[in-house]
């Protein structure tokens, strides 16, 4: 399987993302994964940009490049309409951003799980409107700087992955692209289950994030290794299993090497530690649930 | 079958008729009977579409595009608000170039919060590509529905089939609800060339540069040019096949009038009464109700018009600080061709308020005594102080 996967690509080099973008390695592992057979939505994000203006095409897939807050109803009208064609081969997968999903496109998200929708909705995570130019969304992480947060943002990360599970779907999930095996096995398990499904993947940005662009694969790592970003899944909004057991080194390992969090005092650390403790003995505790 | 329907029920049958695939909905009063309609032929099985009950009417939007971009025929149904709240996917639908037909029942927009009958919620959505049909019956509204797809699908541009609020929409008449196979053979399937497949990747809606984009409108200008043709050819059609026909304009006795009466829907339904009625007493007067708004039929509307005296335009709607939109836009039509003609413009009816058979002879007789038109509309028929201020 795996070799079988590294040959595939379903993105054309030459693509619009900035160098050392992780955004771009998650949708290229998402679409090895989904495979050939599939249909993408894409709307206003990094996504939209690197998907590449006109004549020219990155993904070798049919893509619809959709208005900003309705990746979850573009890919539902899709997917309607497949059913009635009785295609039951072709996949549809939505592709947005943090803002497209957390904040703008949040409604009709809520409205395409709330039906079951048949597609699998990919929110890549980058923590702000990166696209625009690096203003705070609500998936921001508190503390971090954006253009729009000069000094820091105060309020906390919205837990998109929590409220997704809430709506009781098949399957959602947090996945990271600096663990691709994951990421794709993720995907793979989304593609055999019916209805919606929700993959919410961390995708390290060195142009908003404010590190090297050769450090994306560490920096990924460390946000799953520190429990910043802990990789699980949650079916049926109940049964939750954490998908790759951490090494738990302390968050300052992974937020001092971005210059977002440059100005953190050491009593803002330890409140983040705190929280990602709290939350991860959480996490773990859900895990154990029988 | 003749049947007794309300104009919803009506719009209804002609979208399932019409055999959409995708149906997306959301409710809203005074549209939501026509969504009911259509759940309960759903929940019978017979309805032959996939239902999509979304949470808003801009998902609605959304859905029916992505769907029609599979290559399925769609259709939804809204009003006012709900209409509103879709403008951004209108622009989008057209730009798409997808033949979505769609009913909006005219209603009055918030605020304040009103629910009867108001033109301003569809002609304020005049600019976003979207032909537009104003019906004033309710066997217009089933066929009407039926007919836009024909021409959507001919020119690749979605169409909103105009109801009005309780007027139309509730009242019920006799209805021909034509056959399943009479419809078929007159609406072929829908086979887009170009839609989303694996088979043939394409990608849909890019960044595109100035000039492009420059590109793109202009060719959906040519698509709303060439769509008055479709229209034509396909009330042709229609009328081969159902022995009923429409035009863009419906006329009534206006060849030799001295004043023209130019209004739009249910308001056209009640001044042929009113012109029956002053034609009996010698008066020339006639009567243009205009159907197709978007593309604008100026020709039609210059050859219509152009003998006549004067022209008073009736509008349920209002673009504040300027005048009705019917008005407007058929001054500016005028402008090209015949200058010296003064066009009347009145606002009346907004908000569902009644438009009498006596409003109308009220308008015809100011319209007869005032020698200039006024800049600004006369909205108060009762108040000959203010109509003689304007008239200054």
């Amino acid at each position: 399987m795996q070799s079988e996967l590294n040959n595939s690509n379903y993105i054309h080099p030459g693509h619009m993302a900035c160098a050392g973008c992780g955004e771009v390695l998650g949708i290229k592992l998402v679409l090895q994964a989904a495979g050939k057979n599939t249909i993408g939505v894409v709307v206003p994000s990094c996504i939209g940009i690197i998907i590449g203006p006109f004549p020219f095409a990155t993904f070798k897939i049919p893509v619809f490049h959709s208005a900003f807050e309705t990746a979850a109803s573009s890919a539902a009208g899709i997917s309607n309409a497949l059913l009635v064609k009785e295609d039951k081969e072709t996949v549809v997968i939505a592709f947005a951003g943090d803002g497209g999903t957390t904040d703008i496109g949040f409604q009709s998200l809520s409205g395409a799980a709330d039906r079951n929708e048949n597609i699998i909705y990919c929110c890549f995570d980058n923590e702000a409107y990166m696209n625009t130019g690096i203003q705070s969304s609500s998936s921001t992480p508190y503390r971090a700087w954006t253009m729009t947060t000069p000094l820091g943002k105060t309020l906390k990360k919205k837990n998109m992955l929590e409220i997704m599970g809430a709506h009781q779907i098949p399957y959602a999930a947090s996945a990271c692209p600096c663990f691709s095996d994951d990421l794709r096995k993720k995907i793979s398990e989304a593609k055999n289950i019916k209805g919606m499904k929700y993959i919410h993947i961390l995708s390290p940005c060195p142009t908003g994030w404010r590190y090297p662009e050769n450090q994306t694969p560490n920096i990924g790592r460390l946000a799953v290794e520190t429990n910043f970003f802990p990789l699980y899944e949650i079916r049926e909004g109940k049964k939750y299993k954490i998908t790759y057991q951490s090494k738990g080194f302390p968050v300052g390992d992974y937020l001092l090497r971005q210059r977002r969090f440059e100005h953190l005092t050491q009593e803002d650390l330890e409140m983040i530690q705190n929280e990602v403790n709290k939350n991860w003995e959480e996490l773990k505790r859900k895990h154990a649930r029988k | 079958m003749r049947m007794l329907l309300t104009g919803n029920q009506a719009a209804a049958y002609g979208a399932r008729l019409a055999r959409p695939q995708v149906i997306a909905a959301y409710p809203i009063t005074p549209q939501s009977p026509i969504y009911e309609k259509l759940s309960e032929w759903d929940g019978k099985g017979i309805l032959g579409a996939r239902m999509m009950r979304v949470e808003s009417e801009h998902s609605a939007m959304a859905a029916c595009i992505a769907a029609s971009l599979t290559g399925v025929r769609t259709f939804t149904a809204t009003a006012s608000q709900g209409l509103a709240l879709m403008h951004e996917m209108l622009h989008y639908a057209s730009g798409m170039r997808v033949p979505i037909v769609m009913v909006n029942v005219n209603r009055s927009l918030a605020a304040p919060w009103s629910f009867w009958s108001d033109q301003t919620d569809s002609l304020a959505q005049r600019d976003t590509g979207w032909l537009q049909f104003y019906v004033a019956d309710n066997q217009e509204a089933l066929d009407t529905v039926i007919q836009a797809y024909s021409i959507s699908e001919t020119v690749l541009l979605p169409s909103m089939v105009v109801l009005e609020a309780f007027y139309t929409s509730h009242f019920s008449e006799p209805v021909e609800v034509p056959d399943q196979e009479m419809v078929d053979a007159f609406l072929p399937a829908f086979e887009p060339e170009f839609f989303l497949n694996p088979q043939k990747p394409a990608t849909f809606c890019q960044t595109v540069t100035q000039s492009q984009y420059a590109e793109f409108k202009l060719s959906r200008q040519t698509a709303m040019e060439n769509a008055l043709e479709a229209v034509e050819a396909v009330n042709k059609k229609f009328k081969e096949h159902f022995g009923r026909q429409y035009h863009l304009l419906n006329c009534y006795h206006n060849d030799d009038a001295e004043i023209v009466l130019v209004t739009a829907g249910t308001i056209g339904s009640t001044a042929r009464v009113v012109i029956d009625e002053l034609r009996a007493a010698g008066k020339k007067v006639g009567l243009v109700r205009i159907r197709l708004f978007r593309p604008f039929p100026k020709t039609a509307l210059i050859d219509s018009l152009r003998h006549t005296k004067k022209i008073a335009v009736i509008d349920r709607n209002i673009s504040p600080g300027q005048e009705g939109v019917f008005s407007e836009e058929l001054k500016s039509v005028l402008f090209s061709r015949i200058q010296d003609i003064p066009v009347f413009s009145f606002v009346l009816g907004l908000g569902g308020s009644n438009v009498s058979p006596g409003h109308i002879k009220k308008v015809i007789e100011i319209t007869t005594h005032m020698k200039d038109a006024p800049l600004n509309p006369i909205a108060n028929l009762e108040d000959d102080n203010a109509i003689r201020i304007k008239q200054q």
